[in-house]
């Protein structure tokens, strides 16, 4: 339950912060952290539940744009990063980054409620 | 105790959040750019996108409509003029807004502040060439007339309207590339866009510094015949034998014209390295009914530019309440450039003509604060240009401006060459004009006195407007205002201390080269010299030949002609250069030298059909063959400057190895042997075999792998993923099809002036500048398979047709 509270609240953080202008783009990292912080549960679980979230918030975005483009773009920044032309490297490297960060953030608002509860 | 665990990750998070958030050298921040909110993913836009929305603006006077149709072109409707300028801005902004920012900050020399050092020079000769100069000028001409004035307000406010609710995730996808902004528009950056094309088309058609290093290698009578003024084949744009009124201005050459111009030898250590590529050209005709089967006129044409994504086009129609005009616009600028509406259709080709002299200046000192004129010394005006650049410091030049003009190449800016010489140029594009009401009464104009009446104040770059009327009037008019020069004035550097070599006034606009309603039913241009040695100007240019010959004997010899006939004449791939020039190479080639490889070769020349078409092998062999043939004969003598003298045209080298089976020129002065003709054109076809099969290895004998015709982005090399390469196209620089490697027809269109007008048109590209639609590149293989899009001029009461598959409402708040 904890797990899927804490995975939907990366999500939906990560979703809606990204499309106010007045939050840099890295504003859900601070939202994943607050959410470690808060919803408590293990190591393990924090880290899958943030990077799950925006895994899914960055990937899934970009999928549905993806998809609705055909691909038209994507193909194109594939080779300009380069990712040899892979659309779907693209769509991999989007979400793991959001990804990771969420999940590290996580973490990292995990441990700092451990350090203040010790 | 956690702390550590904590520290390790919280500094893993900010770490990523740092690096992502840095530009890694030339890539963008990757956090920004990957993030699906703000970065690239948002400029993918949904496959079939065609907006369909509500807008309001505190600065429009009444209701607009836009109906985008299904290749995305909007058909404006607006109730009041200025909001249709204002809709007009705010579309070009919305579909290429950085084609428009980026091409006026290069043309103001401010290319720097997007692309870092390396366009530090680019910029310093921008600015020394007076873009900024001829663009304030023309500001102030367009803004003393209220009209203009309030048409090219409008047009500011709508592009800026677009430009000031731009988010971050609608920023496109360059801007993200290259961490960049926008910079809101100005009618300056109008009046820059205008001088843009003024340089690209009446900047590189002179070479009086190459002229002048020519005069120090030929002699007076060699000068005459290597460069010829009027080519041996030349078809006019003015049909021979047309008579020439008594010219009204009659220049006078300075009395020390012989020793210290034409006799005066010289090395001039300068050359400019942006100079527009000399292809930049186009053609256009028009054919009566009496030459046509429906006996309505065909108007035809096909500017020849630089092939880029986005095009340099952009196409719309234009409605208000009283007028309604349809063809293609340049982003940057309000009007239709070229096109047609209800009673008229028009179309442009480049007149060529040589517009810009240099002068040699004398400066007291070297804080170039005086010059001697005319027997005594002359302040300057100096100008202090800032050029910013991108991650470096900003650089500070300063440019002395005399009488003539700008002083281009001085002791700081010389391009590296150890001979400073100061050197101000004089050209047409810096006094003041407003070009762009020609093109606003040419949107409205009924008939040819209206014509007459737009084009008459069109100054620079001088242009072919080629005009048909549905009353059945055909027309042409070499129009801009050019030089009145005496003989050979302006084809070296001029002394720039003495007054008389001054240019001495204008040609009356009444006696340029014009024709209304030939006998003969037709009338072309294609960038020739526009009338025979009969006309009493001296009118120097860099004119090509070739394709003017071939339009001008097709069409002489139809009739009853279709515009299917005008499309076809569009793709004609033949090529009227080799047919003249196969005879005289092949009667020199000495075959018994050859080997069996390279006399396949000659085989393939010799039974070639004579078309540039795409698989031809035999358009390779000839091409290859002649650029051979032209740097055997010539190299050799015009290496002996540097920068080197001017290479005689391809049509002046023809007609001399035509004429003359015994050409001086011939020998390699380089050699101790004397060579022939034939052993030059020997030794020339073996080197010419040896790129052949170099070709052939790489399996690009084909001329369309040859040339590789391709579209790049605007950026270029840096951007290879946004250009479309290896198209399946034929054609060259002297044929009818003029495509080169990336640059050749922009724009192909044929209008037939029936009693409702029927049009056709095509550009390779798209509408839109975002490499993430659909409508980005989508018009390249229409353009490509030689096909064309039917043109609907839109009525109003159609705006259930099914073609309308989008609309934007504009209304005032």
């Amino acid at each position: 339950m904890k797990f899927s509270i804490a995975l939907l609240l990366t999500f939906l953080t990560g979703l809606g912060l990204g499309t106010t202008a007045f939050v840099p783009w890295w504003g859900f990292v601070v939202a994943a952290a607050l959410v470690g912080a808060t919803v408590h549960q293990t190591a393990t679980k924090t880290f899958a539940a943030g990077f799950l979230g925006m895994l899914m918030a960055w990937g899934g975005l970009a999928w549905w744009i993806d998809w609705q483009n055909q691909s038209l773009l994507s193909q194109k920044i594939a080779l300009v990063l380069p990712l040899g032309g892979s659309a779907a490297a693209l769509l991999f490297i989007t979400g793991t980054v959001g990804g990771l960060l969420a999940g590290l953030a996580a973490l990292s608002g995990h441990y700092a409620r451990a350090s203040v509860q010790k | 105790m956690r702390l550590v665990p904590f520290l390790i990750c919280t500094s893993l998070t900010v770490g990523l959040v740092v690096a992502l958030d840095k530009p890694l050298g030339k890539a963008p921040a990757l956090g920004k750019f990957l993030s699906p909110q703000t970065g690239f993913w948002q400029n993918a836009e949904p496959f079939d996108g065609i907006p369909n929305e509500d807008l309001s603006f505190a600065s429009l006077k009444g209701n607009t409509e836009v109906f985008f149709d299904e290749r995305l072109v909007p058909h404006v409707f607006a109730e009041h003029e200025e909001d249709l300028y204002f809709v007009q801005g705010y579309l070009h902004a919305r579909y290429r807004l950085f084609q428009i920012d980026l091409q006026t900050r290069a043309a103001a020399g401010r290319a720097s502040e997007l692309a870092g050092p390396k366009a530090i020079n680019f910029d310093k000769e921008q600015r020394r060439l007076g873009m900024v100069f001829a663009a304030e000028n023309a500001l102030r001409e367009i803004e003393k007339d209220p009209l203009s004035r309030s048409i090219f307000d409008a047009y500011t406010a709508g592009v800026n309207a677009y430009i000031d609710q731009l988010t971050q995730a609608k920023l496109p996808i360059e801007y993200k590339l290259m961490n960049a902004t926008p910079e809101r528009w100005t009618n300056l950056r109008t009046a820059l866009l205008l001088k843009m094309m003024a340089k690209m088309l009446s900047s590189g058609t002179e070479n009086d510094l190459s002229n002048t290093n020519a005069k120090l290698i030929f002699l007076p009578d060699q000068l005459k015949r290597l460069y010829p003024q009027v080519p041996d084949s030349l078809l006019p744009i003015v049909p021979m034998g047309s008579a020439f009124s008594k010219p009204a201005v009659v220049p006078v050459a300075p009395a020390s014209a012989d020793s210290l111009y034409f006799s005066h030898r010289d090395t001039i250590a300068a050359h400019s390295h942006y100079q527009p590529d000399p292809d930049n050209g186009s053609n256009n005709w028009v054919v009566a009914g009496s030459k046509t089967k429906s006996g309505a006129p065909i108007l035809a044409n096909d500017p020849h530019l630089e092939l880029s994504l986005p095009s340099i086009w952009y196409e719309m129609q234009l409605t208000t309440p009283t007028s309604s005009v349809y063809g293609v616009s340049l982003p940057g600028s309000p009007m239709v450039i070229i096109g047609f509406n209800d009673s008229i259709a028009w179309g442009v080709t480049n007149s060529q003509r040589d517009v810009k002299d240099y002068y040699e200046i004398r400066f007291k000192d070297d804080t170039r604060k005086e010059y001697w004129y005319n027997g005594k010394w002359e302040p300057t005006r100096l100008r202090i240009e800032e050029i910013r650049v991108k991650d470096s410091t900003t650089v500070y030049d300063t440019v002395a401006y005399t009488v003539f003009g700008p002083v281009m190449f001085d002791a700081s800016f010389s391009n590296g060459y150890s001979k400073k010489m100061n050197l101000a140029v004089r050209w047409a594009a810096h006094d003041p004009s407003n070009e762009g009401m020609t093109f606003y009464k040419l949107n409205h104009a009924r008939n040819y006195a209206d014509y007459e009446e737009a084009i008459r104040t069109f100054q620079c770059p001088g242009q072919n407007f080629v005009f048909a009327a549905k009353s059945g009037d055909i027309a042409i008019w070499q129009q801009g205002r050019f030089p009145a020069r005496w003989p050979g004035q302006g084809l070296y550097v001029m002394p720039g201390w003495d007054s008389s070599y001054a240019w001495q006034g204008f040609i009356p606009q009444q006696e340029n080269p014009h024709s209304l309603n030939p006998e003969r039913g037709f009338l072309q241009s294609a960038n020739q010299r526009a009338a025979d040695s009969t006309y009493p100007y001296f009118i120097p240019g860099a004119y090509i030949t070739a394709r003017g010959v071939r339009i001008d004997k097709q069409l002489a010899a139809m009739s009853q002609i279709t515009p299917e006939d005008m499309m076809k004449l569009h793709q004609d791939y033949f090529n009227t250069s080799a047919e003249d020039l196969r005879p005289v190479l092949l009667k020199h080639v000495r075959t018994d030298q050859l080997t069996a490889l390279e006399k396949g070769y000659l085989q393939t020349f010799a039974t070639w059909d004579l078309l540039a078409s795409p698989s031809s092998i035999g358009q390779t062999v000839f091409q290859c063959f002649w650029d051979s043939v032209q740097s055997a004969i010539w190299k050799d003598e015009l290496t002996k400057m540097d920068p080197m003298a001017t290479w005689p045209t391809e049509q002046a080298t023809l007609e001399l190895l035509v004429k003359d089976s015994a050409l001086q020129f011939a020998d390699d002065v380089r050699t101790p042997a004397v060579e022939t003709l034939p052993d030059i054109i020997t030794i020339a076809f073996k080197r010419a075999c040896a790129v052949l099969d170099k070709k052939s290895a790489e399996q690009k004998l084909e001329w369309s792998l040859s040339m590789n015709p391709s579209v790049y982005h605007l950026l270029k090399d840096a951007l290879p993923a946004f250009a479309r390469k290896g198209l399946k196209v034929g054609g060259y620089g002297n044929i009818v099809n003029a495509i080169k490697h990336s640059h050749g027809p922009s724009w192909r269109m044929v209008v037939h002036l029936t009693n409702k007008t029927e049009a056709w048109g095509v550009y390779p590209g798209g509408q839109s500048g975002n490499p993430g639609s659909r409508f980005y590149d989508d018009y390249i293989s229409v353009w490509e398979k030689g096909a064309y899009h039917p043109l609907w001029m839109m009525r109003a009461e159609e705006r259930g047709d099914a073609r309308v598959k989008g609309v934007i409402q504009f209304k005032k708040s």
